[in-house]
């Protein structure tokens, strides 16, 4: 294990390695974002996800945020374990019947000022499954008050990213 | 003749079932094939219902046969199969919830994934569901989800437990059910392989796989050869990052975040080469009925032989940092320990069967093209614990980067897709996805647009199980032992 730990700190970072586009857009990205963040919710923001009826491909990449190539915390970004602790609620599925209270609820349990991004082609509007009978009428927005949507099937962490900023810059 | 092909042989063969044989038999061939399956004969592989016929499908025990027995249902009753053999009771309750068929002498007769909220719910759906008990001096309740604490699909646990020792575990799951099936009805071809690669998205791949094999034996379509070894290639790339990814994410549940860091860049490199190579990082979309809707370019197959170099030279280090590290062994070892028994009445696929020493692949045991031509070891164990589950994982991603190279080596020439002829036909089609194997049955109406299909996500035959392997552990080991598992609920809800 301590070799391990010797090389993180002899190694060069991941995030800021790589010269690639996604990497350096992550770069750029740093910088506006944490003053945006601070501006309106002084240093960090909290992010709980609420998964209501996806096929786990969004959370998949949400995961992914977390890794070394994307290292949410620096932008002052987290997730949180309990609605209570939140500040935005990323949901992600087309909302189905079985888990409609159970997004209400984490809603409600939310404090204020919070926000709703809805995370992938399902929770912008249902997307494959807009028409089943099984997922509630209009999707994710008809049930609790969607402030931005995030596209994709699923959307890339660096979208996720993106997405976050410009929730930011909007209220701010 | 053995069992299973008496069984066949007592119903009446569908032609245009393929590539095995689908049978419609009486109550009293439906009930012999209940016997074999109680009495191990046989495994059940499906159980599934429409409006007014229930079907199972089963794997000789003795021989590897397949074949799908069909029971017409008229009245809307069908001879339980769970009575006697226990795998069968929550595909029975699906059956009840979906189609309204009813499982004569079922033990378990409450909804499944029906939760009352549905237009057309089942009366008693509506009414507060009817827990399991435990009863006992000191006992305690805990209740988890349906929303949870990290970044997790929905469901629910309760767990009774005394002082730290969970006593009983009980699953309720349905929450994400989007009516998969259901909209599958009336689909055409190319909807259908979205629909099914949506099912569960860490395993996009094998779904979409399983649904084009299933779509081309229906209607006896040939796929193009290097559209089969570009599948194969495509398969053992999701298998690789979800191991990857389960592997840190089971360590990191014993607080061990180190290799979670890890395996997370290596999970990481993964997909960013499945992007360059194939165009998406899930690669979602990618296998179609005829083959394949993305070749692969020089650039891409660079991509994939440079996280080949760089997995092989990461990954021992990691392997060694696991296996030299007691502390997270002292976690591992020992916990979530689940009987063989257990995996092999179940047929428990995947690293839960194979770390209990059920040593079945689809890949190698019902065989299908390219791994019929290419070397791989099936790794098993015996002793059933979180620590076994994570050693089956790692010598599985080995065994992914060897057929990675392989595929690259001798990956033929030509083209990557056919067009499909309008008719219609069943099909059939099972493929070892990253958790074990998923069945894809389907009928396509005459102008091949879908009139039934139904997919069964390994998930079915390893949630029970869980609830076995939990008993006697600490409440604060289930996240350890349930990643262990990592049982998709999308996959099961559908």
């Amino acid at each position: 294990m301590r070799k391990h730990i010797f090389q993180g700190l002899i190694r060069a970072p991941l995030t800021e390695a790589a010269p690639v586009a996604d990497d350096a857009a992550t770069a750029e990205l740093a910088g506006t974002l944490e003053r945006a963040a601070r501006r309106r919710l002084g240093r960090s923001l909290s992010i709980r996800a609420v998964d209501a009826g996806s096929c786990n491909g969004c959370e998949l990449e949400m995961h992914a945020l977390n890794n070394a190539f994307y290292d949410l915390e620096r932008f002052g970004l987290r997730f949180v374990a309990s609605p209570r602790h939140a500040d935005v609620l990323l949901v992600t599925g087309p909302l189905t019947r079985n888990m409609r209270e159970a997004l209400q609820r984490t809603w409600c349990a939310t404090p204020d000022p919070k926000w709703v991004v809805a995370v992938g082609d399902c929770a912008a509007d249902g997307g494959m499954f807009a028409d089943s009978p099984a997922c509630v009428p209009g999707g994710v927005g008809a049930t609790v008050p969607v402030d931005l949507r995030i596209r994709g099937c699923p959307p890339r962490p660096i979208e996720l990213l993106k997405g976050l900023l410009a929730l930011l810059q909007q209220q701010a | 003749m053995t069992a299973l092909d008496e069984l066949v042989a007592k119903g009446q063969r569908i032609a245009a079932h393929r590539p095995v044989p689908r049978a419609i038999v009486d109550t009293t061939v439906w009930e012999r094939a209940t016997q074999a399956l109680a009495n191990s004969g046989a495994i059940l592989l499906g159980l599934w219902g429409e409006r007014d016929a229930a079907h199972m499908a089963l794997r000789d025990a003795d021989n590897g046969a397949i074949a799908v027995l069909s029971l017409a249902c008229p009245d809307g009753h069908f001879p339980s199969v769970g009575a006697q053999h226990p795998p069968a009771i929550r595909l029975e309750r699906a059956m009840r919830d979906l189609h309204g068929l009813i499982a004569d002498g079922a033990r378990d007769a409450r909804p499944w994934l029906d939760h009352g909220k549905w237009e057309h719910s089942r009366p008693d759906a509506r009414a507060p569901y009817d827990y399991r008990t435990a009863e006992g001096d000191g006992l305690h309740r805990v209740l988890v989800g349906p929303v949870h604490a990290g970044i997790i699909e929905p469901g629910h646990f309760r767990f009774h437990a005394g002082g730290e020792t969970i006593v009983r575990l009980e699953e309720r799951l349905g929450y994400v059910h989007k009516g998969i099936e259901g909209l599958m009805v009336g689909a055409d071809l190319a909807r259908g392989a979205q629909l099914a690669g949506r099912a569960s998205g860490d395993s996009t791949v094998a779904y979409a796989f399983a649904f084009a094999r299933a779509a081309e034996a229906a209607l006896g379509v040939a796929t193009p050869p290097r559209a089969v070894w570009l599948r194969a290639l495509m398969a053992e790339i999701e298998r690789l990052a979800n191991h990857f990814g389960d592997i840190g994410a089971i360590c990191n549940d014993a607080s061990f975040a180190l290799m979670h860091a890890h395996t997370g860049v290596l999970r990481e490199r993964v997909l960013r080469a499945a992007d360059a190579a194939f165009g998406h990082r899930f690669m979602r979309d990618c296998i179609v009925p005829g083959g394949v809707a993305h070749d692969l370019d020089e650039n891409g197959r660079a991509a994939i032989s440079r996280l080949v170099a760089e997995a092989r030279q990461r990954f021992p280090a990691l392997i060694a940092l696991y296996d030299d590290t007691a502390s997270l062994q002292d976690r591992t070892v020992g916990a979530g320990y689940l009987k063989s028994e257990l995996a092999r009445q179940y047929g428990a696929g995947g690293y839960v069967g194979r770390a209990s020493g059920r040593n079945f692949d689809a890949r190698r045991d019902l065989t299908y093209a390219p791994y019929d031509q290419l070397r791989f070891a099936v790794p098993s164990r015996a002793d059933g614990d979180v620590n076994a589950r994570v050693w089956i994982r790692i010598r599985e991603a080995e065994q992914s980067l060897d057929l990675m190279e392989q595929i690259l080596d001798r990956l033929p020439t030509g083209m990557t897709r056919v067009k499909l002829p309008r008719n219609g036909g069943e099909g059939l089609a099972l493929v070892e996805g990253f958790r074990g194997e998923i069945l894809v049955w389907l009928r396509l109406g005459s102008d091949s647009t879908i009139a039934r299909c139904h997919l069964r996500d390994p998930s079915w035959f390893q949630w029970p199980l869980l609830e076995a392997a939990i008993e006697g552990n600490i409440v604060a080991d289930f996240p350890l032992c349930n990643k262990s598992f990592n049982c998709s609920y999308s996959g099961h809800d559908l």
